[in-house]
């Protein structure tokens, strides 16, 4: 502990003396009202502390105390369907507390529920030896979530004691004689925010992450403990993107980060995913989901935090042997806040005023991604997957965050205005994007889908990206200059985009897609080029071909229900035999 | 009595220096007394050890080092705030200028507010009926949501913001609402435009104006949307009343605030605005919304003029990540004399899903919408091609397209600053237009609504 007073305060940070003993990135408390901050920096006794909370009416002379550790989120059983700040403090209990609906500083609630009872399971005898990392027991933290109490890590020994029935968070569970003597351990854990917790080996991803949007599953898909980035100007739909990988994304646990960004979309989620059912349990989304809101008009030096606190939740359910996916948005508005805490602190600008080490704390946090196996004697396989959007100022993806995370990740879904304006969602450039999981993913598609989907998808993008090419010819001369073969590659692009990449997510049953049948759609979109390709072979005229009725079927394949796509697939597939017939008379298959 | 300190240092912009000083905080309200007695405002930037730095909230001139003093009144700026604002004129600072008396503060609000616990929002989804087509129909507006005009230079924001101000209602409901009008470096003209129109209907009396013209010092423009939220707020949350915020011009407000980063010499972000521009803006937009527990909402409609017409210079594109959508309006359009100019195109709604459909608009809303948009955006890329290729280029449907395109611009988006239409009126325009094209084409609405209005005239 260290006690020292204010000297200067200059918005979120303030500079306190008489500091000597504290330590780098401890956790301080600030005034009389107890405003908690972070030492970001020493000078001699003087340390200079981001401020988590509003600091107006701080002046020189007031207490700083420091805590003497790091900035940690508590870890047990709780986290499930909260809703956090950006340093875990839970915002309903905040409501409850404070009695209002504005965020009054100073307001300190543990983070977990103290009062509420588990029904702790037992999984160890008196008498194992465990290692950190080993389960010891299980809760049945929500419908879907049996959440795993842990060794943490570094505790190794023999099982002196072990309880079952129902106890509250602080209660001691077990006891485990180390080297050390006896450690008590109850269902909680702490973790410093900015150290990633630790696993045993990590591997590539091999598996894809099924998100049921697709334009992300069949064109660039995104591997279970992969990454990927989100740009795109205002407007262009990345929290719509976000909040339906948030909803669909076939993950047991999902942490959604809200950082810097409006109040009401964290509402919207609030509201929303109560009412949804998951489609693989069958029970609400809120049951497998951790939400953290900074929003922009919370205190900006928490909102650096937030994303820390958001990994290091997810981090600890990877470590159960849990898939967890992990959105950041916005993680424009987290560089932001280290730019403003920077030109604070006076540090030379990089870039855009962004501090140098923007692109070295970017690349950190991304690599807290991955599948790994994890600690423990049982080697449980667990992945972290995450999706960060970023938000470049005027869609102009040349500036520094984006450009120091396309350095990092390796899947990118550009955003584009122009679709956005059309509609077309969701806006991801298909001739833009691009995914680097694509050559290991295809295995898994061809064995676990369809032997052909790789081949579908490729025939897809070769007529999308010859499309773009005839677009420009159009423009030039006009659709009529165009050669019979080049109207139907037209045509079949303008399906491809109309009937297949757009996606309605405020659809309900458009708004996800199981892989079979965007594999059923993939080939009715292509048969229709392959029977095109055909009839102008045999001399049909292209008129006739592109007015064929069946294609208004194909593309309302996507409403079809689910349960329905084998009949409704055949029918279309009858319908398009049947009109193929009229076409010059020519058998179509 | 406050301690009164005759040390300052330096002025120099808006910005000044004291020394000396004891039990100063951050963000603490200043005086400023002058030889003759004259009294300004002024606000803690920076405290470090015994000296403070203060940022002024009105010119520096007459200020002198050895004989004006200065004392610090411990607390932030505030507002007293109280039902008899209502229909009242205040100066960007707070006080009134027309005339009528002072007012007697129910309460006092600290003008920096406190930010809303995102988990005691309520989402906003009630449907407000513009009477403009462009919004009802294609970027709907709803209670809670801020929305604002990205304009330019000589367009007609102030004619559109006034008919929404004056035609904005909520379907089968009165109640009771009031406008907060925040004139924000404007001329005297285009504030009294806006008076003048509330004038008409009668609004006056439930309008509260803060007024800081282009003439007034601009560093006071830091503290008036402030000011004019905190009223909204009281009025809202407190008194159970739906408010509408329009502020004009933001681009003032951010421009005020270069002003001040600069003085300080701090490291510029895009275009010499300051790097927490984000988070200024977000904590003026950011205060619109629905509280649970509360019956009253604060809608804002901000407006702001767009430098060379570029949607991503940094005032517009701050914004537009803040708030929930934007309406654009188009200089070709407004030299095509359609009224209001709205750009439908790049205009956005973001809670507008949540407004509309069956028991709040009607149920066939969301797929024309989807299907006007989509028609429109195809119909201005085959004018496009016309343009260059001349009309024999395309194709037959392009035709179709085209024809629809300029049918829409003339009968959806213009009619006029005076129109105030029925949101059924409005849907109905738009299967009109949509019965322009063959049905084969309407793929995003559903056979049901197809069967029921297409090519159906009312």
């Amino acid at each position: 502990m260290s006690r020292g007073v204010i000297k200067k305060v200059a918005g979120p940070l303030v500079i306190a003396e008489g500091m000597r003993d504290a330590n780098m990135y401890d956790v301080v408390h600030v005034s009389e009202h107890n405003l908690i901050g972070e030492i970001i920096e020493m000078h001699g006794d003087q340390a200079s502390i981001q401020v988590y909370e509003e600091t107006a009416g701080l002046g020189p002379g007031e207490p700083v105390v420091s805590l003497g550790r790091p900035l940690s989120v508590e870890l047990g059983p709780g986290l499930i369907s909260n809703i956090y700040d950006g340093i875990q403090r839970p915002l309903d209990e905040i409501m409850k507390v404070s009695g209002g609906n504005g965020l009054e500083r100073g307001i300190s609630v543990p983070p977990l529920p103290e009062e509420k009872l588990w029904d702790f399971e037992p999984t160890v005898s008196e008498g194992a030896e465990v290692t950190g990392g080993d389960i010891i027991g299980t809760v049945q933290e929500t419908i879907v979530v049996n959440h795993k109490i842990m060794v943490p890590p570094d505790v190794k020994g023999r099982v002196k004691e072990i309880k079952k029935g129902s106890f509250t968070i602080r209660d001691t569970v077990a006891v485990i004689e180390t080297e050390k003597g006896d450690r008590e351990l109850t269902m909680t854990q702490h973790w410093p925010v900015r150290s990633g917790r630790p696993y045993k080996t990590k591997m590539a991803p091999k598996k894809p992450l099924i998100t049921g949007q697709r334009v992300i599953d069949t064109f660039f898909p995104i591997a279970r403990g992969g990454v990927a980035a989100v740009p795109g100007p205002f407007g262009s739909g990345k929290t719509v993107i976000q909040h339906q990988l948030a909803k669909w994304a076939e993950a047991d646990i999902v942490v959604y980060i809200g950082c810097g960004e409006r109040g009401n979309e964290m509402t919207d989620v609030l509201n929303e995913f109560p009412e949804l059912k998951d489609p693989k349990t069958g029970e609400s989304l809120m049951e497998r989901t951790v939400l953290i809101a900074n929003t922009s008009d919370m205190p900006v030096a928490a909102r650096e935090a937030s994303i820390y606190t958001g990994i290091t939740i997810a981090e600890y359910f990877r470590d159960m042997g849990y898939s967890v996916a992990l959105m950041a948005d916005s993680t424009s508005r987290w560089a932001e806040a280290l730019r403003e805490m920077s030109g604070r602190l006076e540090e030379m600008p990089g870039e855009e005023g962004y501090p140098a080490y923007l692109g070295s704390r970017l690349a950190q946090f991304y690599e807290r991604a991955g599948q790994v196996i994890t600690l423990g004697s049982e080697e449980r396989e667990g992945a972290l997957s995450v999706i960060g959007a970023v938000s470049p100022p005027g869609g102009d993806i040349s500036e520094p965050v984006s450009q120091a995370t396309l350095r990092i990740v390796k899947v990118f879904w550009g955003l584009d205005s122009n679709l956005a304006y059309k509609r077309h969602f969701p806006a991801i450039n298909w001739l833009t994007s691009y995914s680097l999981y694509l050559q290991d993913m295809e295995k898994w598609f061809n064995a676990n889908v369809a032997e052909d989907w790789m081949e579908h998808r490729q025939a897809m993008m070769a007529l999308l990206q010859e499309e773009s090419e005839l677009e420009e010819i159009v423009k030039m001369v006009g659709m009529d200059a165009l050669s019979p073969a080049d109207r139907l590659k037209m045509e079949a692009a303008r399906s491809i985009r109309e009937d297949f990449l757009h996606q309605n997510s405020f659809h309900e049953v458009d708004t996800y897609t199981s892989l079979k049948k965007q594999h059923l759609m993939m080939k009715l979109v292509m048969a229709f080029y392959d029977f095109g390709v055909k009839a102008l072979a045999d001399g049909a005229n292209i008129e006739e071909i592109i007015s064929m009725p069946v294609r208004e079927s194909i593309g309302r394949f996507k409403y079809v229900h689910e349960d329905e796509i084998e009949q409704a697939y055949d029918k279309v597939m009858a319908e398009f035999a049947e009109e193929g017939k009229n076409i010059d008379g020519k058998e179509a298959f | 009595m406050p301690k009164e300190y005759r040390t300052i240092k330096e002025i120099s912009g808006p910005l000044m220096l004291i020394e000396g000083v004891e039990g100063v905080t951050y963000d603490e309200l200043g005086e400023i007394e002058l030889v003759d007695g004259e009294v300004r405002r002024c606000k803690v930037l920076e405290v470090d050890g015994t000296n403070a730095l203060v940022q002024l909230f009105d010119a520096s001139t007459g200020i002198n080092l050895s004989n004006s003093k200065v004392r610090f009144l411990g607390r932030s700026m505030e507002l007293g705030v109280s039902e008899d604002m209502l229909g009242r004129v205040f100066n960007g600072l707070g006080s009134p200028i027309d005339g009528g008396p002072e007012i007697l503060p129910e309460k006092r609000m600290n003008i920096n507010g406190t930010p809303m616990n995102p988990a005691a929002r309520q989402y906003p989804s009630e449907f407000i009926q513009t009477g403009v087509s462009a919004i009802d129909g294609l970027n709907t507006l709803v209670r809670g949501q801020k929305l604002p005009i990205f304009s330019a230079s000589g367009m007609p924001h102030a004619q559109l913001a006034a008919q929404i101000a004056r035609q904005a209602k909520v379907l089968g409901k009165d109640e009771n609402f009031a406008v907060v009008f925040a004139a924000i470096g404007i001329t005297f003209e285009e504030a009294d435009f806006f008076v003048e129109s509330f004038k008409e209907t009668g609004a006056i009396d439930r309008t509260v104006m803060f007024s800081n013209l282009a003439n007034d010092p601009a560093i006071e423009r830091i503290a008036t949307p402030k000011m004019a939220l905190t009223c909204a707020e009281y009025l809202a949350f407190e008194k159970d009343m739906h408010v509408l915020v329009i502020m004009t011009d933001i681009t003032n407000y951010a421009d005020a605030l270069r002003e001040v980063s600069a003085a300080r010499k701090e490291v510029p972000g895009r275009r010499g605005y300051p790097g927490y521009m984000y988070t200024d803006l977000a904590t003026l937009y950011e205060r619109a919304g629905r509280q649970i527990g509360k019956t009253g909402s604060i809608t804002m409609i901000p407006i702001l003029t767009m430098p060379e017409d570029d949607k991503t210079h940094p005032i517009p594109d701050l914004t537009g990540y803040i708030t929930e959508g934007q309406i654009i309006l188009g200089r070709d359009l407004y030299r095509k004399g359609v009224k209001p100019p709205i750009d439908v195109l790049p205009s956005l709604s973001r809670l507008k899903d949540k407004g509309i459909g069956e028991g709040k608009t009607r149920a066939d809303h969301s797929n024309t919408m989807n299907q006007l948009f989509a028609a429109y955006a195809r119909g201005k890329d085959a004018k496009e091609l016309m343009v260059i290729l001349g009309e024999a280029a395309l194709t037959e449907i392009d035709i179709m397209y085209a024809k629809f395109a300029d049918a829409f611009e003339n009968e959806y988006v213009s009619q006029g600053y005076d129109n105030d239409r029925s949101i059924e009126e409005t849907l109905n325009i738009g299967w009109k237009l949509l019965s322009m094209l063959p049905r084969s084409e309407l793929k995003r609405i559903d056979d049901k609504f197809l069967d029921e209005y297409y090519g159906k005239q009312v």
